[in-house]
């Protein structure tokens, strides 16, 4: 099952300018949450901040109290034992180009010494299943470049990717943006069976989608949480002006 | 246009003397490329007539006979080279590497662009200065000319060229690739090594083969530190023959039938020299299709 | 989906891969890669080093002098550098006045002037020239290019030009002429490359600009090329100057090797390399030894503060893209 995440004042910065304020919120285990807001409303930041990818970047940090099922974040775990419990999907799939379909979702467990080949095997073949992508691909996984699949293809290769490591938590970032109608209706589909098993939390440009597929939504603005609830709620009868203005499409 | 009272026929033509002076240039600048090509064939050409007929099996196997008899070949400086050239690449090669990968991963700041600016000017120093240095640390420390002060000249030469290839090899791996590894939890160096290397890795190839292919023929820095030698040697502490630097003495001397084994030994120098320059444009035109795109 | 292997059900919680969190191998990794990269910087502090150390003997015994004196005398061990600052200002510039034309000729044609399909060809010829050891140059120079000096070309020029005082003497063949054209050959590859770099950095629409105004194609390339470009083209000219100084091997086979100044260009001479290069293995004496490794001091300061000029004006037209098969 998949676990909750409490995020308790976060704040984050890009060397000296801020870029969340204080962000607040509950995500329900189980259920999909999406985080959607006009460009550089820090959405995709708050998300990166979650498995702690917002401090790759040079000069980037942030503070406040983040816990994932019984993990405390940003007290007391490497950043690197975090992102084992954490996949992520980025909004441009990014299979490993010189590695094989099958090297691919096994990359997460072998570049981390997993080496049982038949456990492997296993893992590989789940997880490809839950993508949707096996029977695609069953035939040439071992032959094929993960480079070599199409976009929709690719993103699902990720998602398996990500699956394989038995997340509890799978992190979306706008992971449609780069598809096609088809294939973003695929993916739509996956996440509903996948939110069975995970917690999901998908950033999204498309308030359509966030209806789609999330239970919750959060609506951020110049980096606050601006309102947080229902997804039906926030869609029909927000509370705050500001996020009826950018549902209405006044600005965004 | 139309409020042109002028008619197109005060718009002057291009004058006699500026089509000439445009088809006199074109005719210069085509005789420029023809004067430049006519040494790079001459040279092409002396070599095979003057070297292929020396070329035989007794060349590549037999060390050089005394001075006067005749006969004898070039298999001791052959040997030698590829010794030395092993020695500085097993030093500069990984030493070239690791400095890219500083580079790239880790030295985009002010040290990173010292040592950048630093092996771009070590790039530009004369191979005779690298001599007189391995010179000073090997030599004069081991007491003898020898294959080990060889093969650091030609390593000291090698890596800054390595260092800077690869950097811009790495640098060619998409930020995306890395951080998709970093959000599966893999260790920062596990992805630098097994997963941006390993896609850049076609490109760092091909830079060190041709930071390869241009110490090959080096002969200056050998000049004080390999020294040269008559006969087979394959330790470290002794002079070792090399092919450039007997073609050099041979060329240099007056017998005969040096001068022709001179020619012999320069005709595979540079068959060698073409062949790994060769391999790496195939290597680079087929690798650019997968890896770094 | 398969019921019974359900992600994220574990019946003990603990994380599917138990290896630790790698932070002692990634700080070993970074010290490891730190090193290498110093040891760039180590390099360069070490040829200083040598070169300043080794050299302190004659520093002593002639001061700054030493390139002021032409008696280059092992026997006495009296030691004057001058001669072969000569020879090698002369072989360089020399070689200069004859490859700059040619090379920016040819650089001019691949890049405004060949039909497509040439390009690629002509442009791999240029790099071929380059990946030509020094060696092999200096052998074709011994036994090609001498003997047609000696034969022809010497006495052509002594004949209609011997009045500039320049082709004076017996023509030996070997000597200052021979040492500026072979290093002219060599240097060709380079000042051509970074033209043609420069070249092609210039944008379409300069050119495209003046074309509209009606010019001639070499007028387009004078005015729309060149000009923006030239102060790129002036780097890669310093750059194969910078070649052309430190250039040993196929000098030192066609130059005589006589520490000698002459006004004319058919005498033997001597130049900076190849002094180091013939007479250091044979050094007796440490002030003889010294006395070489000064003049490598020198040699290694001017190409270093040429080669650093030619960069940075190369870096200000090209905006410091990395350089590939240069030199």
């Amino acid at each position: 099952m998949g676990v909750g995440i409490q995020v308790e004042k976060l704040n984050a910065w890009f060397g000296k300018t801020q870029a969340l304020y204080d962000i607040s919120i509950n995500v329900m285990a189980n259920h999909a949450t999406a985080v959607i807001g006009p460009s550089g409303c820090g959405k995709s930041t708050f998300v990166r901040c979650l498995n702690r990818m917002h401090e790759v970047i040079p000069e980037a940090r942030a503070a406040g109290r983040v816990r994932i099922g019984e993990i405390d974040v940003y007290n007391g775990t490497s950043a690197v034992q975090v992102r084992r419990r954490i996949g992520m999907v980025f909004q441009k799939p990014n299979p490993f180009p010189t590695m094989s379909i099958y090297d691919n979702v096994a990359a997460g467990l072998k570049l981390n010494g997993f080496r049982n080949r038949k456990q492997l095997d296993e893992i590989v073949h789940r997880s490809l299943t839950y993508a949707a992508l096996f029977d695609e691909v069953k035939d040439t996984m071992h032959k094929k470049s993960g480079a070599s699949l199409s976009g929709g293809q690719q993103q699902r290769l990720c998602i398996a990717r990500a699956l394989a490591v038995e997340p509890e938590v799978l992190l979306m970032d706008e992971p449609c943006s780069a598809l096609d109608p088809i294939s973003t209706g695929k993916i739509e589909e996956l996440i509903f069976q996948l939110k069975e098993k995970f917690t999901i939390v998908i950033v999204t440009h498309n308030m359509q989608q966030a209806s789609r597929v999330a239970e919750f939504t959060g609506f951020f603005l110049l980096g606050k949480l601006i309102e947080f609830d229902k997804t039906e709620k926030i869609f029909t009868t927000p509370s705050d002006k500001r996020t009826e203005d950018y549902i209405t499409g006044r600005f965004g | 246009m139309a409020e042109s009272a002028k008619s197109s026929a005060s718009i002057p033509p291009v004058s006699l003397a500026r089509r000439l002076t445009d088809v006199l240039v074109t005719a210069s600048a085509a005789g420029a490329v023809l004067l430049v090509l006519l040494p790079l064939i001459a040279i092409f050409a002396y070599l095979v007539y003057k070297g292929i007929g020396s070329i035989n099996w007794a060349f590549l196997t037999q060390i050089p006979k005394p001075v006067g008899e005749s006969g004898g070949g070039m298999a001791n400086a052959i040997g030698g080279s590829v010794y030395i050239l092993l020695i500085a690449s097993g030093l500069g090669v990984p030493i070239g590497i690791g400095a890219g990968i500083y580079l790239s991963e880790y030295g985009r700041n002010r040290f990173g662009n010292l040592i950048r600016f630093t092996a771009d000017v070590l790039n530009g120093v004369p191979s005779i200065i690298v001599g007189i240095v391995a010179y000073g640390l090997v030599v004069l420390t081991q007491g003898h000319f020898s294959a080990l002060a060889g093969g650091v000249a030609l390593a000291i030469m090698m890596i800054p060229t390595i260092s800077r290839t690869s950097e811009e090899m790495l640098l060619l791996v998409p930020q995306a690739i890395r951080e998709a590894a970093y959000g599966l939890g893999v260790a920062r160096w596990r992805t630098t090594l097994s997963i941006t290397l390993k896609t850049a890795s076609s490109g760092v190839i091909t830079g060190v083969m041709l930071a390869f292919a241009r110490v090959a023929g080096e002969t200056a820095p050998l000049l004080f530190t390999a020294f040269g030698n008559q006969y087979w040697n394959w330790k470290l502490n002794q002079p070792t023959a090399a092919l450039s630097l007997q073609i050099f003495n041979y060329a240099i001397s007056p017998f005969d039938e040096w001068h022709r084994q001179a020619w012999a030994g320069a005709l595979i120098l540079i068959i060698l020299i073409v062949l790994s320059i060769s391999a790496v444009r195939m290597a680079a035109s087929r690798g650019m299709l997968k890896g770094a795109s | 989906m398969n019921s019974e292997v359900v992600a994220g059900t574990r019946a003990n919680a603990e994380p599917l891969l138990k290896s630790g969190d790698g932070a002692i191998a990634d700080r070993t990794f970074f010290v490891a890669v730190l090193a290498c990269g110093t040891c760039v910087l180590a390099l360069v502090v070490l040829i200083v080093y040598e070169l300043i150390t080794k050299s302190q003997l004659s520093w002593h015994a002639f001061g700054l002098g030493f390139f002021f004196r032409s008696d280059w005398d092992p026997v006495n061990d009296q030691y004057g550098a001058l001669p072969f600052v000569y020879g090698t200002l002369v072989s360089s510039i020399l070689a200069l006045i004859i490859a700059v034309p040619l090379a920016v000729g040819v650089a001019v044609f691949i890049t405004e002037m060949s039909p497509r399909w040439l390009r690629g060809a002509l442009a791999f010829t240029t790099e071929l020239l380059a990946a030509i050891p020094s060696v092999i140059y200096g052998l074709w120079a011994i036994f090609v290019l001498v003997p047609l000096l000696r034969q022809y070309v010497q006495p052509a020029l002594s004949t209609y030009f011997g009045w500039t005082g320049l082709f004076s003497g017996p023509p030996y063949g070997i000597g200052m002429l021979a040492a500026g054209i072979i290093l002219a050959i060599m240097v060709i590859p380079i000042v051509s490359s970074i033209t043609r770099e420069v070249m092609t950095a210039v944008p379409q629409q300069q050119r495209e600009a003046v074309l509209a105004l009606g010019a001639t194609r070499w007028e387009m390339i004078r005015t729309g090329v060149l000009r923006n470009a030239r102060i790129g083209i002036v780097g890669g000219i310093i750059l194969g100057l910078g070649r052309a100084l430190g250039e040993t091997m196929a000098v030192t086979m066609v130059i005589g090797n006589r520490p000698d100044i002459s006004h004319s260009l058919f005498a033997p001479g001597y130049t900076m390399a190849s002094v180091i290069a013939n007479e250091f293995s044979e050094a007796t004496g440490d002030l003889y030894l010294s006395s070489l490794v000064e003049v490598g001091l020198a040699l290694f300061i001017v190409t270093i503060i040429v080669n650093v000029l030619a960069q940075v004006l190369v870096w200000s037209v090209t905006r410091g893209m990395p350089a590939r098969s240069r030199g």
